[in-house]
């Protein structure tokens, strides 16, 4: 449903309340298409509730936004979120399915072929552990499998919620060899992190957020 | 909606096949009811009492809210509950599939412990054949409302003790009509009431087709 040329997400006075408790209090925030942008701020900035507004999973209390061309608004959310995916550092899929059988799982749920999955397997590096449990797998295979269950669905807005916690130099640069090629090939993509990314792929634009705000555009 | 319902009800019976929680904890602990009730009537009642067919539904309601807590808790796992919800699936079809799978389980755990019945409480092994048909109605439905309620409470902190608080009172019409249609094929009667049950069962799948996504939602 995105236009070309125009920003994919667009939030103007953007507020967030859950249980009378403000999530976000005033975001305005406007990201291109093709573009990385790391959320940056401390625990309770409210990194993650950006993130899971820009998915569809909280509602807009007052204010104005766009994501993907739908009203967050006026537009049915669950429509959103079929167009973005979204990973977080607890891992994103069935503990007790094989990494196939998860991956398998969301390519039915979304009528993608499974014809893809040998070699997003082959991209993320987990091709000899595709019948292993994912509740089995390292931290940094776990971060691969969620990868991978991105990759199978190909969403237009990537949403990433810390991914780079607990992962080693060598999980960090893979990461960033991926995050490169999915903007290459012209998804958005935005990630959560409590330090500004050290990245010697990547050149992301840093926002930086603090008490449900953006202090930084 | 079929699709996505089947679908969901593998995913969801495999991950019960894999962890084999139903097998190791939840049935054994059905069995275990079901003698604790045994002993509780006495040598004396055994056998010539007609509340085996209410003491098999406690049991089974004890045992369904067990399945219920596990079959929500597979999805408010950390992470799971975000990735999964972004995958847009249509809700009416998670319903079915949820309740198709729950369903399949409380049929099969029932086996257990109609055979659990007829060993320690001594019904008669025909009047269980009788009564099975009512007893398949009764348990779907159970699972249907059980999956509807189950999304109600899922997610919050008391979640394992908000739900029999709300259920209950669900289930009271199916386990007066599983009872009275069981102790009917025991002990001679109307077998009318399960009707009562396949009623319920078409409400409450309905009213989850209808409500599920509001409900998870919320």
């Amino acid at each position: 449903m995105t236009l070309e040329g125009l920003p994919v997400v667009t939030l103007r006075s953007a507020v967030s309340m859950a249980n009378g408790f403000p999530l976000l209090s005033g975001v305005d925030l406007e990201l291109a298409p093709s573009s990385l942008t790391v959320l940056v701020g401390a625990n309770g900035a409210g990194k993650t509730s950006l993130l899971q507004l820009l998915a569809g999973l909280i509602g807009l209390t007052s204010g104005e936004g766009t994501v993907l061309g739908f009203d967050l608004a006026t537009d049915d959310r669950r429509l959103l979120r079929r167009h973005v995916g979204w990973l977080g550092h607890e891992g994103s899929f069935y503990d007790d399915l094989t990494v196939a059988e998860n991956l398998t799982f969301a390519a039915k749920a979304l009528a993608r072929p499974l014809d893809d999955l040998p070699s997003v397997l082959a991209r993320v590096d987990l091709e000899g552990r595709r019948d292993t449990i994912a509740k089995a797998l390292s931290a940094g295979q776990r971060r691969r499998l969620g990868l991978a269950w991105l990759l199978l669905r190909r969403p237009q807005l990537w949403l990433l919620d810390e991914p780079y916690a607990s992962l080693d130099d060598e999980g960090r640069t893979f990461f960033d060899a991926l995050l490169g090629e999915v903007i290459e090939r012209g998804a958005t993509v935005v990630v959560s992190a409590h330090d500004p990314l050290r990245s010697a792929l990547l050149a992301p634009a840093t926002v930086t957020m603090v008490g449900g705000r953006v202090v930084t555009p | 909606m079929i699709g996505i319902a089947l679908l969901v009800a593998a995913k969801d019976l495999r991950i019960e096949v894999r962890s084999r929680v139903l097998l190791w904890q939840v049935v054994p602990f059905g069995v275990m009811a079901l003698l604790l009730c045994g002993l509780a009537l006495g040598p004396e009642q055994v056998g010539h009492s007609s509340a085996a067919p209410g003491l098999f539904y406690l049991v089974v309601v004890l045992v369904a809210l067990l399945m219920i807590n596990r079959s929500h808790a597979i999805e408010t796992s950390a992470g799971t509950r975000a990735s999964v919800a972004t995958l847009g699936l249509d809700p009416a079809g998670v319903f079915l599939g949820k309740a198709l799978a729950l369903a399949i389980e409380l049929w099969l755990s029932a086996v257990v412990l109609l055979a659990g019945s007829v060993v320690v409480l001594h019904t008669s092994l025909h009047g269980t054949l009788v009564a099975a048909p009512s007893i398949l109605v009764t348990l779907g439905a159970i699972a249907a409302a059980g999956t509807l309620y189950g999304a109600l409470t899922s997610g919050g902190n008391a979640a394992a003790t908000l739900l029999p608080v709300l259920s209950l009172p669900a289930f009271a019409p199916l386990l007066i009509a599983g009872e009275r249609s069981y102790s009917a094929a025991l002990h001679g009667g109307a077998l009318e009431w399960w009707v009562i049950s396949v009623v319920a069962l078409a409400v409450y799948l309905g009213m989850g087709i209808l409500l599920y996504g509001v409900l998870e939602e919320s």
